[in-house]
């Protein structure tokens, strides 16, 4: 990468794969399981969370010195709130549908564990730029997490992408439901993220050991 | 030797400044985009009344569309003849019923014993007459609103169905075509005495050609935002029944 240090770009591809927010360090679990149900919240939601996760560090990180140490997490709590609030104003201002769609979801920012845990553990010591590609990257990483949890379940679940029939209409029977192909109930629940998130660890360890811990 | 920013003097001062600035920002972001916000809370009603009385964009769509908002309010102007405040049987016309909050006026009436403000939207399609009517009500999580239009006979003539937080693939579902185009059709009134839809579960016509069953087919794993909607259609409609009973005579 020519752009960017080889230090810099190991914060962007790291949190990516194997220091993945939620199949290695298993923080912003709560969220994952809650909206992934559809593929197309999954990536809004990922969407919000790089914007929030990215500014935010950089906010952090250039109040990281003039912060009291006492009410820092109250502090950072203020500026990932201000954040989602100004997001979810803005979202009702100008994409009115798209914000109603995803109500409930804009405000769960708040409570995701990922950006409270990249404020404390990171930008609360580094640099600005720094910060910012931490942000970016942790928020992909959990974007892909997002984004693949909510393929499998939407398909699987609903026979659907985005909204699309892709295996055919499930009522007038065409398509795979010709065949007798039925669409899995389970995977529009909850803990049926929880299986596909445990899925994805399984596969991800398999393939690179050094990532098992030893007991 | 201590940190300055230690100190306990520092710290609230820290907090004092933090809370102003954080307040007037978020005070000015959020006067600055009222306006707008309030705009598309206006247009997103008047996008739902058309569309239960069928004015919308669905031809050729497996999807809800709505006329779009850079001319709703036009097309609303030019379909909705008149907007009218029922309270008691008192009948006004007020061209602002459509931003009465439905919810204020319920809780308002369960407090005391306040008449409530019932608007009632009268619409013109193809030269008919059609009646379109508010309802608000619990889903499993949160609240469940939507809009009935039917016509002189209280025929469904179509539904809007809206929700705030009902489980996506699943009481989501009741705001996809598929349920509410079920509602057309669909009966109030059995030889007169009002009955209300209910959203029911193996009612042996899930193809709902069965008009007069006062049933429609429920949604799979979300049975208890249909019985909310049951409950809404049957409570609120009933307050209706008395005015529209009057316009046959």
């Amino acid at each position: 990468m020519g752009l960017l240090s080889k230090k810099d770009a190991k914060l962007i591809k790291d949190p990516l794969l194997d220091d993945n927010p939620i199949t290695i360090q298993v923080l912003g679990i709560c969220s994952a399981l809650a909206i992934t149900a559809q593929l197309k919240p999954s990536i809004v939601m990922a969407v919000s969370v790089i914007f929030v996760l990215g500014i935010g560090n950089v906010v952090i990180s250039l109040m990281r010195n003039i912060i009291p140490s006492k009410i820092r997490i109250i502090v950072q709590l203020i500026v990932v709130a201000t954040l989602v609030i100004i997001v979810d104003q803005v979202l009702k201002a100008f994409a009115y549908s798209l914000s109603k769609e995803l109500s409930v979801f804009i405000g769960l920012i708040i409570t995701n564990c990922i950006i409270m845990g990249r404020f404390e553990a990171f930008a609360l010591g580094n640099g600005p730029w720094r910060s910012f590609l931490d942000g970016i990257g942790n928020a992909l990483g959990y974007g892909v997490i997002l984004i693949i949890v909510g393929f499998f379940r939407e398909l699987l679940g609903s026979g659907t992408l985005f909204g699309i029939k892709v295996l055919g209409d499930s009522v007038e029977k065409t398509g795979l439901y010709a065949i007798g192909y039925e669409n899995n109930g389970f995977m529009v629940l909850p803990p049926m993220a929880l299986i596909v998130v445990g899925i994805i660890i399984w596969v991800q360890r398999s393939k690179n050991k050094a990532l098992i811990e030893e007991n | 030797m201590a940190n300055k920013t230690d100190k306990n003097s520092y710290t609230i001062l820290f907090a004092i400044v933090m809370v102003v600035i954080v307040g007037s920002l978020l005070a000015g972001f959020a006067s600055g985009l009222k306006p707008r916000i309030k705009a598309n809370e206006k247009f997103e009603k008047q996008q739902n009344i058309l569309y239960a009385m069928g004015i919308n964009n669905n031809e050729g769509t497996g999807d809800v569309a709505f006329i779009s908002t850079d001319n709703v309010a036009e097309v609303f102007n030019k379909y909705i003849t008149k907007q009218l405040v029922i309270q008691g049987d008192q009948a006004t016309e007020n061209d602002l019923a459509y931003l009465i909050d439905i919810k204020k006026e319920s809780t308002k009436a369960k407090s005391g014993d306040y008449q409530r403000r019932l608007p009632l939207f009268i619409g013109q399609k193809d030269g008919s007459e059609l009646y379109i009517m508010p309802v608000r009500g619990k889903g499993l999580w949160d609240a469940i609103w939507g809009f009935v239009a039917v016509d002189k006979e209280m025929i469904v003539q179509g539904v809007y169905f809206d929700h705030k937080g009902e489980t996506p693939g699943l009481g989501a579902e009741i705001k996809q075509r598929y349920f509410m185009d079920d509602f057309v059709g669909e009966q109030l009134l059995d030889k007169g005495a009002f009955q209300g839809i209910k959203v029911a579960k193996g009612n042996n016509d899930p193809k709902n050609l069965i008009k007069d069953d006062y049933e429609v087919d429920a949604l799979a794993g979300a049975t208890i935002t249909g019985d909310g909607v049951s409950v809404m259609l049957k409570k609120d409609l009933a307050m209706y029944v008395p005015y529209l009973k009057t316009l046959n005579n």
